[in-house]
């Protein structure tokens, strides 16, 4: 077994709450977060998500509650063969919805995250801010709980992290509780949030 | 919701999922169509096939052709007259039919006109025999009951006494020593096969896998999206079953269409001595249905050899990322 990365972690995030976590490169955020998406079990420790131990939960019961929970990551993991409308609405159609369903709730989603002029385009051709977008726009089009984000503006000029964060905010404001992994001081120095600051493995809360 | 209501509704989902496909409608596949890994396994499987199916087809032949020869020993043997001086030929041969005929057991007799003689000959003595000119012995063929086979002595006997030039030849001795060469030859082919059809899954589980390997990002992508894992596997299943469909059905279709072009070419060359060579080996050198349902069989295995790979492959990675993210891969 390898050191432990993380440990004595208490914390709660509330419904509808916005904060950052943040934190020294390697201090444990994307372990942390992993944990959070049910991508990784703690090896002691108790992690409740969305009401449910995740030490009880099966393989089976993942995706029902994955699906409530929206992830943006560091690299997009976009699909590149398909276009920013099917990748938007890609949660979608694995879900079994018909795309009459959805069409138009994708289609909005998309204008809402300014790449409207987008739509059709293969991430190949996307710079790194719309490639973002549409990564978040697919976190965002099942109207999850909760939205996990990694480094959201961790591949962006100053003016797109605002307008990300921007975006952020709307978003908490509808209801979603929403956790922005990031070490960008300016970022966070934009709004008045509560900051989750892990350092050698501890974390403290500044709210 | 009831049982009912529930039933309809999935009806109703599927009619309009029809009614899309027949709008035309169609999405970009989740699995990508067409790419270098893909067309690189539908070559290989294509490739494997095809030397899969030349296996069976050859194998299917030739133990079609040790059982025709086994068979051979108990329903035909010969009389040979040989010329000597002062001899009616013509006389001969049809006293030698008639008593083949009256002796029980035989079912019939039929004398080897010059022509077929001539032909058997051909590669020996070229195509210009003259047969007053030359000693050249002539053939009456007797063909028997199996179940009830003469009494050879006998009717050897009876042949010497009216036809003193005639012998009769049941040909036992190297028809079976024929046949065994070929059950000989039967053994070797089920092992080469045997090789070829581990050969020839390795290959499909490997090439799969690897093609595979460049769409794990699609396994990862959907699976936290939250795609059930049931829903994923029967993507990649369904896109690696027409992969492999494609791939075996190309080289098992070649594989048959070149057993029939030979089988058509010794067909239409039948009346030439190279052919009457073969023919007397291989019969018309067609495999029969066993060989065409044994092609069928290994292309309708190797698309399911291809589809479950795909499926497990993709099982075992998604136990492998509930175990291990790959946020930091």
């Amino acid at each position: 077994m390898g050191p432990e990365v993380l440990r004595d972690l208490t914390f709660e995030i509330r419904r509808q709450s916005f904060q950052f976590l943040t934190g020294p490169s390697g201090a444990g955020k994307t372990s942390l977060l992993r944990m959070l998406f049910l991508a990784l079990k703690p090896t002691r420790g108790l992690i409740t998500v969305l009401g449910r131990d995740v030490a009880t939960l099966s393989r089976k019961d993942l995706p029902s509650i994955r699906r409530r929970i929206g992830v943006v990551f560091q690299d997009f993991r976009l699909l590149d063969h398909m276009t920013t409308y099917e990748n938007v609405a890609l949660p979608l159609r694995v879900r079994g919805k018909e795309e009459s369903e959805y069409r138009q709730d994708v289609v909005d989603l998309i204008k809402w995250v300014g790449l409207g002029e987008r739509m059709n385009a293969l991430p190949i051709v996307l710079s790194g801010g719309e490639k973002q977008r549409a990564a978040i726009a697919r976190a965002l089009i099942d109207q999850p709980d909760i939205l996990l984000a990694d480094e959201p503006t961790g591949n962006v000029d100053a003016p797109l992290a605002r307008r990300l964060l921007r975006l952020f905010l709307e978003l908490n404001r509808s209801g979603t509780a929403v956790v922005i992994a990031t070490h960008d001081l300016g970022l966070m120095d934009q709004v008045d949030a509560r900051r989750l600051v892990l350092s050698d493995g501890r974390l403290e809360f500044y709210d | 919701m009831t049982d009912a209501a529930a039933s309809s509704a999935v009806l109703v989902a599927r009619a309009k999922r029809l009614a899309t496909r027949m709008r035309g409608e169609r999405q970009t596949a989740i699995v990508p169509a067409g790419n270098v890994a893909g067309r690189a396994l539908t070559t290989v499987i294509a490739i494997m096939t095809f030397l899969a199916a030349l296996t069976v087809g050859t194998v299917s032949l030739v133990s079609d052709t040790a059982s025709r020869w086994q068979n051979d020993i108990s329903d035909e043997v010969t009389v040979q007259v040989k010329p000597a001086e002062g001899i009616d030929m013509p006389t001969a041969l049809e006293t030698a039919r008639q008593i083949a005929l009256q002796t029980p057991g035989v079912t019939g007799a039929s004398i080897l006109d010059q022509a077929a003689t001539s032909r058997l000959l051909e590669p020996w003595l070229g195509d210009n025999i003259d047969f007053d000119a030359l000693p050249v012995p002539r053939l009456v063929i007797v063909s028997i009951d199996t179940n009830d086979p003469p009494n050879f002595a006998f009717m050897r006997e009876e042949l010497k006494e009216a036809v003193p030039e005639a012998e009769l030849d049941d040909h036992r001795a190297w028809v079976s020593r024929l046949v065994t060469m070929a059950r000989t030859v039967v053994l070797i082919g089920v092992f080469v096969l045997s090789l070829v059809i581990v050969a020839t899954t390795m290959t499909v589980v490997f090439a799969t896998r690897g093609a595979m390997s460049g769409n794990r990002h699609i396994v990862e992508v959907l699976h936290f999206v939250g795609a059930q894992s049931g829903f994923i596997a029967r993507e990649f299943e369904r896109h690696f079953l027409r992969l492999g469909l494609m791939g075996a059905v190309a080289g098992g279709s070649v594989a048959i269409v070149l057993f029939v072009l030979i089988g058509y070419f010794t067909e239409v060359n039948r009346q030439t001595p190279q052919a009457d060579q073969i023919s007397a080996l291989f019969g018309s050198f067609t495999i029969g249905w066993t060989g065409y349902a044994g092609v069928i069989i290994l292309i309708a295995t190797v698309a399911t050899l291809t589809a479950l790979t795909s499926r497990l492959t993709v099982t075992r990675h998604l136990a492998e990322i509930d175990m291990i993210s790959p946020v930091e891969n």
